[in-house]
Parts: C-alpha cells; structure tokens; sequence
C-alpha cells in the first residue's frame, strides 16, 4: 500500500473559513446509466454485461489494461460503434433516462449532447476558426455571424488556446503542436455546447508538458459538464477523476469513488492492476 | 540461458557472416535488373519519340506556291457582277445576281490557274495543261473562286496569292521521292518536275507552317489540304460528354460504394464486377456501344454524341476504382472526428473526406479522360471511321476524331504524303495527352500543397 501512497491524489483540504459549495453538499446527480451492456464484434464479445451509473459534473475514469474494453464502452456512450461493421450493442444506455439506443433516437442529435475528445488529436484539416465553427454550423447554434464569433472565442477560452492562437484563427488546425491540438478538438467539442464530454485517452499521444495542461483543463471542465475519460495511466485517473471503473476483459470489475478504488480495492484484479502486476 | 547465447555469439557471427556475400550478390543481381529494366523501357520509349518526330516534323511545313492570279475577263468568260439599274425591281435584281453567281460556280477557274502558273515559269517552257496544274492541289481552283465571290470588282486585276502545292508537288520538293526513279515511276511528269524545280529556285515554292493541318478537314481529293480540324472538334464533343457523365457517375457511384453501401454480397458482386469491367477489352465496348446506341437507342451513326457515350462506359470503371481507392485512402481519424462533432454522413463526406480526397480524384480523373480520347477501336465499331470532312456543330453531327483520324491517314495510299502526316497527327495527340497529365501532376501537387 505503501506504493500508492504518492499516486493518490491528497484528501481536498478546504479551509474552514471557505464559502459552502453547494455541490459538495449534494449527492452528485446521476447522468448516465447503463445496464448489462454488451458488444460484439461479428462472433467476438468485447463487453460482458457492463451496468454502471455515472454522476453529473465529475469526472469518471475507466482504467483497466489494453483490449480490456473499456474504450469499446465509451464509444458505446455516444454510439460511435454504430459506426464501426459488424459490431452488436445489447443492453441498456440511458441519457436523462433516456435510452439512447432507442430506434426513434436520431444519433446526430446525441451526439450533439455526447462530445468526444479522441486518443490522437484530430483537427480537421482546416483553419482553427473553422474546425472550433465546424460543430455549431452543422447543427445551426449561430445565428449570426456575430454568434459564432462569440462561441469560436469562448470555446477557445474554456480550452485554455484563446491566447496561443487569438492571432492566428485563419491558420490551418493541422500547424498546432500536438498538445494545442488536442486542446483544439476539445474546444471544438465544447463549441457545441455538450451535456456530456467522453475522453478517449485523451493524453497518450501528448509528452508531459501538454498532458499536465490536459488535466488541468479536465479539472476545470468538471464544474459544467459530465466528463467520462478512459487512461492508461493509473497516476492520471488518480489526479483527475472523483470516480473510478476498472474494466478487465471485457468486465467491469469495480467501480466506486477515485480514492476508495486506489486506496482501498475490494477486488483482487484491481488490487494488482493498480499495484502494476497485471496490464 | 544467457551462458549459452554468449558461448555461440562468436560462432554465430561467424555464420552471419558467410551468408552475407550471397545475400549482397542477390541485392546486386536485383539492383541490376531494375536498372536494365528501366533502361529498355526508356530505350523504346525513346525509340518511339524519335521516330514519330523525325516523321512528324517535316509535315509542320508545306509547300505554298505563291502566284499573282489575273482575273481575266477574256479567260473566265464572265461579265461583271450585275448592278441594280434604276427601275429594276429588287425581286429581277436578285434573280440576275444569282443567275451571275451560278455562272461564277460553274466557270473554269483552272484557266486562270493555269495562267498564273505560266506567267511564273521561264519563257518558252513546254508543259501541256494537264501537267502543269498537277503542281498546285486540286483545292486551288476553289480559293480562286472564293476570293472572286467574295470580292467580284476584282474582276480584270491582278491578286498575290498563296495557293497550297499539291501532295506530290510537296512530296517532290521535301525529297520523299527518289528523284532517279524512271518516269514510269514518278506521280509528276518529267515537264512538272522541272518546272517545280524552277519554281523552288524562283521562289515561287516556298516552305511555311502547316496552317492548313489545324485549320481544314479531312480531304481525299486534295491531299495536301487534309487537316485535322474536324477530328479534333469530333474528339471535343466526345471529351466534353465524357466528362460530363463519366465523372459525375462515376465519383458519385465510387462515394455510395465506398461510404453509404451497406457490405453484402450484392456489393461484393458489384464490386467484383467493376474491377472486371476495368480489365474488358475496348473493342467490347465498342461492340456494346453498336448495339445499344446506335441499334436500340437509334443514336446517328458515326455522331460524338454514341463515340462519347461508349467512351464514358469504358472511363467509368477507371474513375471509380481510382475514387474508391482515394476514399479508403482517408484516415479514419479523420472520419471520427467528424461522426464525433455530430456531422450526419453526408456530411462527414461531404464537408471532409471529399476535399481531402480532391486532388487524388481530380488526377484519376484527368487520366481517365486522357485515356478516353487515346481510344481508337471501340469509336471504329460506331461508325466513327467514316471519311468525314465537315466540322461538327453539334454532338449528333458526323464526325471522326483524333485517334481514328490517326488510323484513316495511316492507311491512306499516298504513302509518301501521308506517312509524315500521320506523324503530326500521332504527335498532336501525343501533346494533348502530355498537356493532360501535365495538368493532373501540376494540380494534384498544387492542391496537396495546399492542403
């Protein structure tokens, strides 16, 4: 236990005297459930029953070892395996108890409402402006130009890139570094105004610079929207999510608050996972 | 374990080491292969350049012969162009100018020719008629007429004017004859032969550019006059219509088979299908061609609209494999990305992939079509080999086009004329296929650049 002593993130210690946040009084707001939820790719299972609930403006984190699933669940959440031949989705998914697998559901329009930050950053070969304009343009936010303006620039903001880039918006998204780049396609994500944010390992391809700017930012984010964020990276989880989910194989072994998962693991596959035995 | 591997690395190097000259050998022996291969390649393509230029050049040039053309009242036996006198009524006017006109059409004009001709040989020179206007083509008569029609006050005055020298004329001066071959042999007579020769010294044959070569049509009974304008027009209607159908078809087929179809057998099928239809022989399509359009659908013989529409079948399955293979060429990140913001799939091809994939289309696209207008058998099977000397106005008029033109004056009997021409022709083609290609690389690198 000794060795997780220093990846866990300290107890926040809030000053006596600091205003009552009413949000640490509340027990958090479910977002999303999902109920025995299963995939299948052609004759394969990649997901064996997952049920899980996730909480309004915190952080989740599935963390678990390589082809254990835990990306194939978060593409579940915005049904980017539709996308994908061959694969099945069972189970159930609800948005604000919605079942987002229902047939009247139109995809377009939940992922309006599910953004996704990919594992390599992604911009569209086009200018920064555009790649931020890109979301509310198809779905018609703006209805000025004026408007997009004003969410181009403040979508930028919120992704912490507004004062790297305020001068070059007509530039190619493409001539960003990497870790600028990733902060793009997450403004471009926020630009849509999004209930719910995934994260697909969102700092793998960053060196540790741009991903301690990434969590930083993640950090922020968590006041306005659902965050669900799948990582390699144990110490990341740990810094950055109130909750946590172990996936293993294709199971979703446990699940609880951050802390409890990394301190104190009831199962012996997450124990050794997080003691680096297993991954 | 690692005690063993240390005891063998020395014996192990040692084999290593006995199989690497054999390992470079083969690299070298491939190497050179490669280099003869590419060697022999160029060697013919080099081969066929020169020889096709070599021929080609001399046809740029024709001989032009330069006389002042008297229209002489006496020879032509014409009276004036009929004036309106006063108190003649419009109707009996135009009736006389047109009984002038018909008189025009119908005059000898070889007289005149042939006088002109006269007054520029030495004094004395004996040559009957018959021979003499073998010098010029057989055109010349009509341009005289033309200037005359055109211009009746010229009538009793003197023009310069440079009429064309006929194909043996020409063949004659550029030294495409054996000039010791008996006159049983030769196409002129002696008379006209030694006439030319004077006519070379005197500068009234001289050499000009081959205007005539992109100016006129295709002609049997003056040779010399032969171009190709009408070929090229007929191969502009069909590129026009290939380009029209072949690449909105096939880009949109590629796109549905490549992004909307769903994978099943019938579009593995499909699949298959247009792969193979890439690999059929031309001439099929042009078999195909002959009984649809022109047995079925009644399109006229011989039109560009039939040459464009067996074209653009055969250019189909080039374009949308070369799309299809663009499309796959995308990264599926890119795809994702747009999935991911909520972009419909429409969308996602429309807004991303297709102007990613631009360029490669654009390219595939311009080859395609290069390799359309190079198309000669399947255009054979519709008619379009007929000897055609007009300019179409229209896809559905009668026309030839540029390869075929290249196989009629090929078989063409004047040899001698008509090799060289040939050459000109096949090098006119050539230059439009390399401008084609040209334009393909330049945008393709342009665009990518850009990108």
């Amino acid at each position: 236990m000794d060795l997780l002593a220093n990846k866990t993130k300290p107890p926040v210690t809030k000053p006596l005297n600091a205003p009552l946040d009413p949000l640490d009084m509340l027990e958090p707001n479910i977002r999303l459930t999902a109920r025995d939820v299963t995939v299948h790719y052609g004759a394969k299972q990649a997901l064996h029953g997952i049920s899980i609930d996730i909480p309004d403006r915190a952080v989740t984190a599935f963390i678990g070892p390589s082809g254990c699933g835990k990306s194939t669940f978060l593409r579940c959440i915005n049904r980017m395996n539709d996308t994908i031949e061959g694969a099945k989705v069972g189970g159930r998914i609800e948005l604000d108890g919605q079942d987002i697998y229902a047939p009247d559901l139109d995809v377009v329009e939940l992922r309006a409402r599910v953004g996704m930050v990919f594992q390599k950053p992604n911009p569209f070969p086009k200018s920064i402006y555009d790649n931020v304009a890109y979301g509310p343009r198809i779905h018609g936010l703006a209805r000025s130009k004026a408007d997009l303006d004003e969410i181009v620039v403040s979508s930028l903001r919120k992704a912490g890139l507004f004062e790297e880039v305020k001068d070059r918006l007509n530039e190619p998204g493409t001539g960003l570094s990497g870790g600028q780049q990733q902060r793009l396609c997450i403004a471009r994500a926020i630009a849509v105004g999004p209930e719910v944010i995934l994260m697909d390992e969102p700092c793998s391809a960053l060196d540790p610079i741009a991903t301690a700017i990434i969590e930083e930012l993640i950090d922020e984010l968590r006041t306005n929207y659902t965050i669900v964020i799948v990582t390699h990276s144990m110490q990341q989880a740990a810094r950055v999510s109130q909750k946590t989910a172990f996936f293993h194989l294709g199971n979703l072994i446990e699940q609880g608050d951050t802390e409890e998962i990394f301190t104190n693991p009831v199962n012996k596959q997450t124990q050794d996972y997080i003691m680096g035995r297993i991954g | 374990m690692s005690d063993t591997t240390l005891a063998s690395a020395a014996e192990r190097r040692k084999l290593v080491r006995a199989g690497l000259g054999r390992r470079h050998l083969t690299e070298r022996l491939f190497r050179g292969f490669g280099i003869l291969a590419i060697v022999l390649a160029l060697g013919f393509v080099g081969i066929l350049f020169t020889d096709v230029l070599r021929k080609g050049i001399p046809a740029f040039m024709q001989s032009n012969v330069h006389l002042a053309v008297t229209y002489d009242p006496e020879l032509l036996k014409i009276d004036p162009a009929p004036e309106q006198a006063a108190g003649q009524s419009d109707a009996d006017f135009r009736a006389a100018r047109l009984a002038w006109e018909r008189k025009v059409a119908m005059l000898n004009w070889n007289n005149v020719i042939e006088a002109a001709l006269r007054k520029a040989a030495p004094e004395g020179f004996e040559i009957d008629a018959r021979q003499i206007l073998t010098i010029t083509e057989t055109d010349a008569r009509h341009r005289v007429r033309e200037r005359f029609a055109a211009d009746p006050s010229l009538l009793g005055q003197t023009i310069e004017i440079d009429l064309l020298a006929s194909a043996n004329t020409d063949n004659w001066v550029k030294g495409n004859i054996d000039r010791n071959l008996g006159d049983a042999q030769q196409q002129l007579s002696a008379p006209a032969r030694a006439l030319i020769d004077i006519f070379e010294e005197n500068g009234t044959i001289t050499q000009g550019f081959a205007w005539s070569l992109f100016t006129n049509v295709d002609s049997r009974s003056a040779p010399a006059s032969a171009g190709l304008l009408g070929a090229l027009m007929g191969t502009f209607w069909m590129m026009l219509i290939v380009i029209v159908l072949a690449v909105p078809l096939g880009v949109g087929s590629a796109i549905y088979l490549e992004e909307f179809a769903p994978k099943s057998r019938i579009t593995d099928i499909i699949e298959v299908n247009i792969n193979n239809l890439a690999a059929v022989p031309s001439i099929v399509f042009g078999l195909l061609g002959a009984a649809v359009f022109i047995n079925w659908f009644r399109l006229p013989l011989s039109a560009p609209l039939a040459g464009g529409l067996v074209l653009t079948l055969m250019t189909l399955p080039t374009i949308i494999i070369a799309t299809r293979a663009a499309l796959k060429g995308v990264s599926p990140a890119l795809r994702q990305a747009a999935l991911g913001m909520g972009a419909s799939k429409t969308q996602m091809v429309f807004h991303h992939v297709l102007p990613v994939t631009f360029p490669s289309i654009l390219t595939a696209t311009i080859i395609g079509v290069a390799q359309a207008m190079g198309e000669t058998a399947p255009l054979l099977l519709i008619g379009m080999n007929a000897f055609v000397a007009a300019v179409p106005a229209t896809p559905i008029d009668q026309a030839t086009a540029l390869p075929v033109q290249i196989f009629l004056w090929q078989g063409n009997e004047n040899r001698n004329f008509f090799e060289p021409r040939t050459s000109a022709a096949i090098m006119v083609l050539l230059a439009f296929m390399i401008t084609l290609n040209a334009i393909a690389i330049f945008l393709r690198s342009r665009l990518e650049k850009r990108a």
